[in-house]
């Protein structure tokens, strides 16, 4: 049973961090309708940034404010300088500028700062929490960072008229555009704000995974599974999906004799496109009817 | 209008080309073939053996290009059809000894029924679901195929050697020259069998769906049959291509098939053109040569510069192949 209680509870502290993935890639998707597959690559970059920033000197908090600032800019000028000028292209051809980006960071990052594994400090401490063995300080404060981070985006969304307008111009963007909002700088603004969501995924993961260029691989995997799990239309349903996604992969890691570090991943995979065949939009996702 | 059924409704859909730019001219496809035939002749074997990974990438994004250009469904997975496909090759190859020829039809069909068992769950999901179910079936591929039970037949982790066949009857010809030949007629053949399929009633079938699935089922098209047929045909086309490519490599190994192989059959069918079958030879040299090319021009920076270049060519040309081949054919007028 203390197994069992372990691996649930770490399952959950590893799901935030996969929550918060998903919520930067729905963020995105809902803005321009694509899934970033550079998402994980962006938020390397903004870790080797904050690392940097560390070694130089600068505290862990200012180095973590620092870094936000930086990734929401850099989120923006990505958008404006690549991905506006395709917005009219082809979705696929979309998709392969995604992965021209992922090339493209993942190359200097690796040039920069080179393939060495390097150690990513924790400002929580890694003791037991409240003198519990069941979970560590860190792994406590990745969850309450990442439930921090949804109240507050859940206020942004649902009481400022920017997050309204955000909202509106990602619904129907002509009504919006009607009604005097820039949706232009709105889907702008949700690319920063993605970035910058993804920024503090890896600042609060790259303790555990430590840092290296390929760190967010997998993550970013677990954070598009939970994404298309929870439902691509809905930010709770990422949520819920990255925390379900991080607790089925441990458990199954654990209990499903054979399965191991070497299938996790296939058969967390698996789970979801059984649940996708029985509910086609994920699990909070809107049923859309389409018309002919 | 859903955000997850636009991805694929959209996404192949090029307007106002004319059914006859699916394939080249007559006297276009006459030269590129006789400069196919002869080329051999005139370079080294290393030259040689890359023009047959080119025709046997080139096949592998063509099958990919059935079912995303003709049938309008996304797949992130075809990298698992292609090991299937190598695999039964090389098992049949040295456990069985069957002669190399007769093995392409076998991986063909295996592949053929694998994507449509495949294909059939898969149908209720669209667009991005599609995508990451068919990248699920690509991660677990490599792993699947290191399992222990199956290790006596795939030489687990280290996998198989496959011996290169010898120029029948005597012909004066390197191993390198008579399997380019070889794979050239093989992909001949598949060529002209799918642009056959694409103009035929199936071909008309995936299109309807592709375009507009409600319309397609109201006219009386089986939507669920012609989305698995066309899963099936695509990884049938990709068997066959896998199971060339595990001849001319030599080797098959669990860790060749990852999901990179699919991201640039993928990327290959962008840069040729998606719908555009002649532009599947045109990606497939770009996925080979561009990496190569990025290498030599800063090592520590591969990455990137093929990034870079991958930028151009989706800035330049976001048609991809096809849209050069209808600049070039339709000058007079200026149009694209």
């Amino acid at each position: 049973m203390e197994l069992f209680t372990n691996q649930v509870l770490a399952g959950i502290a590893t799901g935030a961090i996969y929550a918060c993935m998903a919520l930067a890639v729905v963020m995105i998707y809902q803005a321009i309708d694509h899934l970033n597959f550079a998402q994980g690559e962006m938020a390397m970059f903004s870790t080797f940034i904050s690392w940097q920033l560390m070694q130089w000197g600068v505290s862990y908090w200012a180095a973590f404010i620092i870094t936000l600032a930086f990734s929401f800019v850099a989120g923006i000028a990505i958008e404006r300088i690549l991905f506006k000028p395709l917005a009219k292209a082809p979705v696929l051809t979309n998709v392969a500028g995604f992965i021209a980006l992922f090339a493209i960071i993942n190359s200097s990052a690796g040039l920069i700062w080179d393939f060495t594994i390097k150690q990513y400090p924790t400002p929580f401490g890694s003791s037991p929490f409240l003198g519990s063995q069941l979970i560590s300080t860190h792994q406590a404060g990745m969850i309450g960072v990442t439930v921090l981070l949804l109240l507050g985006l859940y206020f942004f969304f649902q009481y400022t008229r920017i997050g309204l307008a955000m909202r509106a111009a990602a619904s129907v963007p002509e009504s919006a555009r009607l009604v005097g909002i820039n949706t232009s700088w709105m889907i702008a603004l949700g690319w920063g704000m993605a970035t910058a969501i993804g920024s503090i995924a890896g600042m609060l993961i790259a303790p555990v995974v430590f840092l290296e260029p390929n760190m967010m691989g997998g993550v970013l995997i677990y954070g598009f599974a939970a994404a298309v799990l929870g439902g691509l239309s809905s930010p709770f349903g990422a949520v819920v999906g990255g925390f379900l996604v991080g607790v089925f992969e441990n458990l199954a890691g654990t209990y499903i004799p054979g399965v191991g570090n070497e299938l996790k991943l296939p058969i967390a995979l698996a789970l979801i496109i059984s649940v996708l065949v029985v509910k086609p939009a994920g699990l909070f996702g809107r049923h859309i009817v389409k018309r002919v | 209008m859903s955000a997850a059924e636009d991805v694929v409704t959209e996404a192949p859909a090029v307007e106002a080309v004319p059914k006859r730019a699916m394939t080249l001219g007559t006297g276009t496809s006459l030269l590129v073939l006789a400069a196919l035939l002869i080329a051999p002749v005139f370079v080294k074997n290393f030259i040689i053996f890359q023009m047959t990974m080119l025709l046997i990438y080139g096949l592998a994004v063509l099958a990919l290009n059935i079912l995303t250009g003709g049938s309008g469904q996304f797949s992130l997975g075809q990298s698992a059809f292609y090991a299937v496909g190598a695999y039964t090759t090389a098992v049949l190859l040295e456990h069985f000894n069957v002669n190399y020829a007769l093995t392409l039809p076998v991986a063909g069909v295996v592949c053929f029924g694998f994507g449509y068992l495949f294909g059939k769950p898969a149908l209720r999901l669209s667009g991005v679901y599609l995508a990451l179910a068919t990248f699920a079936l690509a991660t677990a591929m490599p792993q699947l195929l290191k399992l222990n039970v199956i290790e006596h037949w795939t030489g687990g982790v280290q996998g198989l050697v496959v011996t290169k066949p010898d120029a029948p009857f005597g012909l004066p010809m390197s191993q390198d020259m008579w399997l380019y030949y070889f794979t050239l007629i093989v992909t001949l053949a598949i060529y002209i069998f799918a642009v056959n399929l694409l103009r035929s009633r199936s071909g008309r079938a995936f299109m309807a769906i592709r375009d507009n699935e409600i319309a397609a089922s109201a006219m009386g098209v089986d939507v669920a049959l012609y989305k698995t047929l066309a899963f099936g045909v695509s990884a049938g086309i990709t068997g066959v291509a896998g199971g060339l490519s595990a001849i001319a490599v030599q080797f098959v190994a669990p860790d060749s098939y990852t999901f990179l192989l699919a991201i640039s059959l993928f990327l290959g069918m962008v840069v040729g053109g998606v719908g555009w079958l002649p532009g599947s030879f045109v990606g497939a040299a770009f996925i080979i040569f561009v990496p190569n090319m990025a290498e030599s021009i800063s090592k520590g920076l591969s990455g990137a510069v093929f990034g870079v270049m991958l930028f151009l060519v989706i800035y330049l040309v976001p048609h991809g192949a096809r849209q050069v081949a209808l600049l070039v054919q339709r000058k007079p007028s200026g149009g694209r």
